[in-house]
């Protein structure tokens, strides 16, 4: 994954501010090279603006931004080696799709008939070929996102910025799209940066993913880190489901005082007859409601001090056995390790 | 339980039956409500306009001055053979096209600053002084403007000030755009046109610019592109659209002005005047409609060349 030791970017204690509002506040990390990095929050949360300070389009109020280990305050986007895939593609309406990808290629004075070869092995790359001539107008939203794509990839940045490219499609072709990038980005080999609120995405298609909050990051690691040990109230609430545990429940759960996340699926539900495992922790509680949901099934069971969710994958059987049925008393189990302490 | 009861109880007044059966029948609604407009459109707008022309092909009896309702093209050899007439349509064009030029040149910098840079309150302000001038009236301003080029108004008095009076002299002792004053030569009605129609070039213009997302342009500085290449390649083609719906108001408010040719300038007329002349003066109304078959023709041609060259391209 890292080709050599020079990150393809670097923030070093960057702050951004818009008159008061700290829209990124002191944010350090690295990106190494040919990585698939995301960035995730809601919101409001500085992803796009870091985004932004790589492109170009913004300058940091204070710290350093490298790209390949050169710092890039004062470089103007048209002198950095990144492009960018637009959340709204920004495609040029007045030229033909040919001539959109290979705009940076016409900037540069390629010659016409290379201009050309090179703009349409890029559509077929991204799976557009033979719509050269036509005008993005007459393309659908899946397709214009290929054109940007294309467009963005015929420069053979050394890093891709993507900001939240598939938030306008539909949730079939969203998820195939998923599968697409990441496919294109291993092909080529290019580092790819990309900024989405949509969790799920972020889990399916980075190596490493960063979560924003209020303009800090709140945390830094692969998908299942962030997943199985989130460090934060925050991170444990916007990726994935989770059941935060507090005060007496707490208490019963996880044997101390302080907060815990257990993520709903973790949690699996007993009849009170079955006889306790060792090593488990357990809680007796009143079948609530339950919601079905296809391959699983929520299950929110009241206990003493609140109310767990637990999500349970629809075997044979399920939510249909008498058990399930609202108002019965049941048993949950949790393996300890399941149980992560996080910060408030 | 039968299905009316299901529903609320129905309203049975004739507006309610009315609005209902409106509803039921979308097609009749949209007929009702665009009906008067296309009446007007159709008949009144153009068939007026059509009847215009159809004037131009009769022809005034020379002995009675009575118009003749029979279809004849002596109308048009007349109008068509006579080089004073030729006089006045190059003229008219000439300084339409002049009049264009000049208020896109001017329009674009401040249009493309009203979007671009300036902040909500600097750009509403700019609104209102766009706007302002159109709020009074177009024969005050004209005159106010005989008073300000007049030999002995605000601009010759500044250009003495300056010890600028003999540049101001030369210009005026130019061939065709100089004369006695400013106010009595083209130079002046030049000025006067571009001032009146400058608000019709500007909010077009404004309008097309406003309609280029940010991303576009920085898309573009993305891609590699320098500010002036992202000018050129990307805003300038996004705007021409705006450029030339500005210049069909320009261009064609200045081939049918008569006022302003009438009031500042060398008295020879122009398209307005003459058709102003041929019918209110002379009552020959064929020839008059024959005048103004002109400007419909020259602004046809404006349009097909505009579309030809791909102005409206990124519509």
């Amino acid at each position: 994954m890292v080709a050599n030791g020079v990150p393809a970017v670097r923030f070093e204690d960057v702050s951004r501010l818009f008159g008061d509002v700290r829209a990124v506040d002191r944010v350090s990390f690295d990106v190494a090279d040919g990585e698939f990095f995301s960035m995730l929050g809601p919101s409001g949360s500085g992803k796009t603006t870091c985004l932004r300070l790589i492109a170009g389009f913004e300058q940091p109020s204070s710290g350093h931004v490298q790209v390949h280990g050169i710092n890039v305050e004062g470089v103007p986007p048209y002198e950095r080696d990144v492009n960018t895939v637009f959340q709204d593609y920004a495609l040029f309406p007045h030229m033909s799709v040919g001539e959109n990808v290979e705009y940076g290629l016409m900037i540069r004075k390629v010659p016409k008939p290379e201009r050309k070869k090179r703009a349409e092995e890029m559509l077929d790359l991204v799976k557009l070929s033979g719509l050269y001539a036509r005008k993005p107008s007459q393309l659908s939203g899946g397709q214009r996102q290929r054109v940007a794509l294309a467009r963005a990839l015929i420069n053979h940045p050394r890093v891709l910025l993507l900001d939240e490219p598939l938030g306008a499609l539909d949730l079939k072709l969203r998820e195939s799209m998923q599968a697409e990038l990441k496919s294109i980005q291993r092909q080529i080999g290019i580092t790819f940066v990309y900024v989405t609120h949509d969790q799920g995405e972020a889990l399916a298609m980075s190596d490493r993913l960063a979560v924003f909050n209020h303009g800090r990051i709140e945390q830094i690691g692969s998908p299942a880190e962030v997943y199985d040990h989130p460090k934060s109230v925050f991170v444990a609430g916007f990726v994935g489901q989770t059941n935060l545990i507090e005060r007496e429940l707490a208490l019963r759960f996880g044997g101390t005082a302080g907060t815990y996340a257990i993520r709903p699926e973790r949690i699996r539900i007993e009849p009170l007859t079955a006889p306790l495992s060792p090593g488990l922790a357990a809680v007796e509680g009143r079948i609530g409601g339950i919601t079905y949901l296809g391959s699983t099934s929520r299950v929110l069971v009241a206990v003493d001090g609140g109310e767990i969710v637990v999500v349970e994958t629809n075997l044979e059987g399920g939510t249909a056995m008498p058990d399930r049925q609202p108002g019965t008393p049941v048993r949950l189990v949790v393996d300890r390790k399941h149980i992560q302490s996080v910060a408030a | 339980m039968t299905s009316s009861a299901a529903m609320l109880p129905r309203e049975s007044g004739f507006l309610q039956r009315l609005s209902s059966g409106l509803y039921l029948r979308p097609r009749l609604l949209l007929f009702l409500l665009l009906a008067p407009p296309l009446l007007w459109l159709g008949v009144i707008y153009l068939g007026s306009l059509f009847a215009l022309l159809a004037q131009s092909f009769f022809a005034v009896d020379e002995f009675s001055g009575m118009v003749v309702k029979e279809f004849t093209l002596a109308t048009y050899r007349d109008f068509l053979t006579n080089p004073a007439n030729w006089d006045i349509i190059l003229r008219t064009v000439v300084m339409a096209a002049a009049v264009t030029l000049a208020c896109a040149v001017i329009a674009f910098p401040i249009a493309y600053y009203m979007v671009r840079f300036a902040g909500m309150r600097l750009k509403a302000a700019m609104y209102l002084g766009v706007m302002l001038p159109l709020w009074s009236s177009y024969l005050v301003r004209v005159y106010s403007w005989k008073l300000i080029l007049a030999k002995e108004g605000i601009i010759s008095w500044f250009a003495n000030q300056l010890h600028l009076g003999w540049a101001l002299d030369a210009w005026l002792s130019l061939p065709v755009i100089g004369g006695p004053s400013l106010s009595t030569s083209y130079t002046g009605t030049f000025v006067v046109f571009v001032y009146i129609w400058l608000p019709f070039m500007i909010l077009p213009v404004v309008a097309a610019l406003e309609r280029v997302p940010n991303s576009v342009i920085e898309a573009s500085g993305d891609l590699g592109a320098r500010p002036r290449q992202t000018f050129r390649q990307v805003i300038l083609p996004l705007a021409i659209p705006g450029v030339v719906a500005g210049s069909i108001f320009t261009f064609s408010l200045t081939l049918g002005d008569y006022i302003i040719p009438g009031i500042i300038g060398q008295s020879t007329p122009f398209l307005g005047q003459a058709v102003f002349a041929q019918q209110g003066i002379a009552g020959n109304i064929p020839l008059a409609a024959a005048f103004t078959v002109v400007p419909v023709v020259l602004m046809g041609i404006y349009l097909a060349l505009a579309k030809r060259l791909g102005a409206f391209d990124a519509l």
